[in-house]
């Protein structure tokens, strides 16, 4: 009897506990800003699929699309800072010291930044996604493929992410193909179709018959199919908008790190964190491959893939030299995060200088 | 039946009724394409119209937002009323902020009083010199100005991307297009603790007192008046023409350059690739719903300024798509320019007689 009691007095309370949890749980509000409409199909459209996995796992989520990185930005933080949500997922570079601004005036509300360096306060953390993972297998399947051994790139800014992107590329292609050049075209933006489009195009005139991009829109890979030459997709799989001319994409999939971040808030486990995710974690995804590729191609990039995310190979090891030939990475050695994030040269091969 | 009769002269009532006409017109189309996305439009437009405003923050934001609108078509109307077709004040107000900008970076850490009004007075010079380029061609070449001014716009900016890319990009920033932060000297004062309402608002404040004064007490006013309804009359009076468009010009270019200061030395803080969310288009409308009158101008400017506070709280109240605000902004215009057909002619209902 007395056990009875005890026993049902503990479950109840378990019961209780996780009714609470549950309770708390379901009140959690994330709410994400964006830089471009949800419908771009490149960087915006990805977190809005990530927010959508938010919402299927039992949160609430607001948004607010094609909010400027002006004097705007820190208004929109602090009315959604203001209006009981509790995390704030800022989703372009740009809004960095806005966020940062706003955060120091809401210390109860859990800001995280994309892709920013600046944590100034603790409820500030920043997340990024080893985007260069993706483009090593890309550097592969495009040293593969080439028959001019002229491979095209759109930039948008000369910043360390765009600068890493191409090095991891043009180091995996040449591993598979030591003659191949890498020719560079800056759009200096991350969305205008019609900039990235004449991107794409100046650079087939040069002879390139693989297009890669680390822009956001589909121009550059329609441009391709247009042409007749090769692409690949950047941020969502873009097989449909040309699917000729698209042999893969890198997705950028930002859903698990979204729910585990708004359950941590949940949870109170958040904590202030700088996370940098690659193929392993799954943030960095790699779409269908294309059947236009050699199988045996298809079965060297699988395993490339599986070999990234579980660490056994790293995107930048040695030996690698720079463009005059002085010795970045040494030989059995691997780069780390550090220089990673302040990679301001290109390695050789890469064409042409880094705009200053 | 309906007669259309074309009127002797255009009703004055009419010249000041059609802008209410207009944005009455533009709330009831709004009303309507919210309901037939399939949301309530009265809660709709409450949340567009009136949650934005309804406590003191928000109706600091209002002001802010409407601070360079104001500015900019008090500017504008200058080269309006005087036939001068000047559409590029967004090139002005992005050349004025990259003047007042280099200035302000020339003072980095440094502190002072002096520091404020040398970067503010850079920044009219700025927009001066931007704005002179189509004036002169226009008086010298006879080029378009409405041309040359709006290419202009294109070229500010590349010249704005180019320096916060490059040249001036924040040596710390990891080459990321922005330029280091100002210094406290540098920026404009805050009128509010917690709110973002800055010492701007007294430069359009200003402005609008000057420009009424020129419009409707002096000679230079007169014969902008004149030049306005026929180029020709004016010729005749002997004005001298082409001193009068520079002027124009000039003034509207540093309107435009103190609209892009107070966003940078307010607000932003700093040099970057948005500092302006196309504020010289809109003043535009604003400049035409405020019917080139300073008062006028006062209360578009807000009430345009309230269409991008309403976008964002619509968005994140209702989940209506935030590009409703360029919707509500294209429609004043529209609605303008159609009811102003009611200036030139009248509608006469005549009873059918047999």
């Amino acid at each position: 009897m007395h056990k009875f009691f005890i026993r049902s007095f503990v479950s109840s309370l378990v019961l209780l506990f996780t009714f609470t949890v549950a309770a708390i749980a379901k009140d959690v509000k994330a709410a994400f800003v964006y830089i471009g409409p949800t419908g771009d199909h490149g960087w915006t459209y990805q977190h809005d699929v990530g927010r959508k996995a938010v919402e299927a796992a039992g949160f609430k989520t607001t948004y607010v699309e094609g909010v400027p990185e002006s004097a705007d930005a820190e208004r929109v933080l602090r009315q959604l800072a203001n209006s009981g949500h509790d995390v704030i997922f800022t989703t372009s570079f740009g809004y960095m010291n806005p966020t940062n601004k706003v955060a120091k005036e809401f210390p109860n509300v859990k800001f995280e930044h994309a892709t920013g360096y600046k944590r100034e306060h603790p409820n500030v953390s920043t997340y990024a996604a080893r985007f260069y993972e993706g483009r090593t297998i890309l550097g592969t399947i495009a040293g593969t493929m080439t028959k001019s051994n002229i491979i095209g790139y759109v930039a948008s800014f000369p910043i360390p992410e765009v600068i890493r992107g191409i090095n991891s590329f043009t180091l995996a292609a040449q591993k598979v193909n030591p003659n191949i050049k890498t020719k560079i075209v800056w759009a200096f933006t991350w969305y205008d179709p019609g900039k990235e489009a004449e991107a794409a195009k100046a650079l087939i005139d040069q002879g390139a018959d693989v297009i890669a991009q680390h822009t956001d829109s589909t121009a550059i890979v329609q441009m391709a199919e247009k042409a007749g030459v090769y692409a690949f997709g950047q941020a969502s799989d873009m097989d449909k908008f040309a699917p000729k001319a698209v042999l893969t994409s890198v997705e950028n999939n930002w859903g698990p790190y979204y729910v585990d971040r708004v359950k941590a808030v949940a949870n109170g486990t958040w904590s202030q964190k700088d996370t940098w995710h690659g193929i392993g974690d799954g943030m960095v995804v790699i779409s269908d491959l294309d059947s236009q590729m050699p199988a045996d191609l298809r079965s060297k990039v699988k395993k490339l893939q599986a070999d990234l995310a579980s660490g056994k190979v790293h995107s930048f090891t040695g030996p690698i030299y720079d463009q005059k030939g002085n010795l970045m990475v040494a030989e059995g050695k691997t780069a780390d995060d550090g220089m990673l994030a302040g990679m301001m040269t290109y390695v050789k091969g890469v064409e042409g200088d880094i705009p200053k | 039946m309906i007669k259309i009769v074309k009127r002797d002269q255009p009703s004055r009532a009419i010249f000041f009724f059609t802008p209410v006409l207009a944005i009455f017109l533009t709330l009831v189309s709004g009303g309507l394409i919210f309901f037939i996305l399939g949301f309530k439009p009265f809660e709709a437009l409450k949340f567009f119209f009136i949650i934005p405003i309804a406590d003191k923050y928000g109706f600091s934001e209002l002001l802010l937002k409407a601070t360079p609108l104001c500015l900019i078509a008090i500017g504008l109307s200058f080269c309006f009323k005087s036939n001068n077709w000047n559409i590029g004040a967004e090139g002005q107000l992005t050349f004025g902020a990259i003047v007042s900008g280099g200035v302000a970076l020339l003072f980095y850490e440094q502190e002072g009083f002096y520091i404020l009004p040398i970067v503010i007075l850079a920044g009219a010079i700025g927009g001066m010199l931007y704005a002179s380029i189509p004036a002169i061609l226009k008086t010298y070449f006879n080029t378009n100005e409405i041309l040359v001014s709006l290419m202009l716009v294109y070229v500010s900016k590349l010249i704005l991307d180019y320096l916060v890319v490059g040249p001036w990009s924040n040596p710390e920033g990891f080459n990321f297009p922005e330029t280091r932060q100002f210094s406290d000297s540098a920026k404009l004062p805050l009128l509010f603790e917690g709110l973002r309402i800055h010492a701007g608002i007294f430069l359009a404040l200003a402005a609008v007192i000057v420009s009424w004064f020129v419009f409707y007490k002096t000679y230079l006013g007169f014969q902008m008046k004149v030049s306005g309804f026929s180029l020709k009359t004016a010729k005749y009076a002997g004005y001298k023409g082409k001193k009068m468009i520079i002027l124009v010009f000039l003034i509207s270019g540093a309107c435009a350059g103190l609209a892009g200061v107070g966003e940078i030395t307010g607000p932003i803080g700093q040099l970057h690739r948005e500092i302006s969310p196309d504020y010289g288009f809109t003043a535009i409308i604003v400049a035409f719903l405020g019917r080139l009158h300073p008062v006028g101008i006062i209360f578009a400017s807000l009430v345009v300024a309230i269409t991008y506070l309403g976008a964002e709280t619509a968005q994140i109240f209702m989940q209506i798509p935030k590009y409703t605000g360029q919707v509500f902004q294209g429609m004043i215009l529209f609605f303008l320019l159609a009811s102003d057909y009611l200036l030139f002619f009248k509608i006469k209902f005549i009873g059918s007689k047999k």
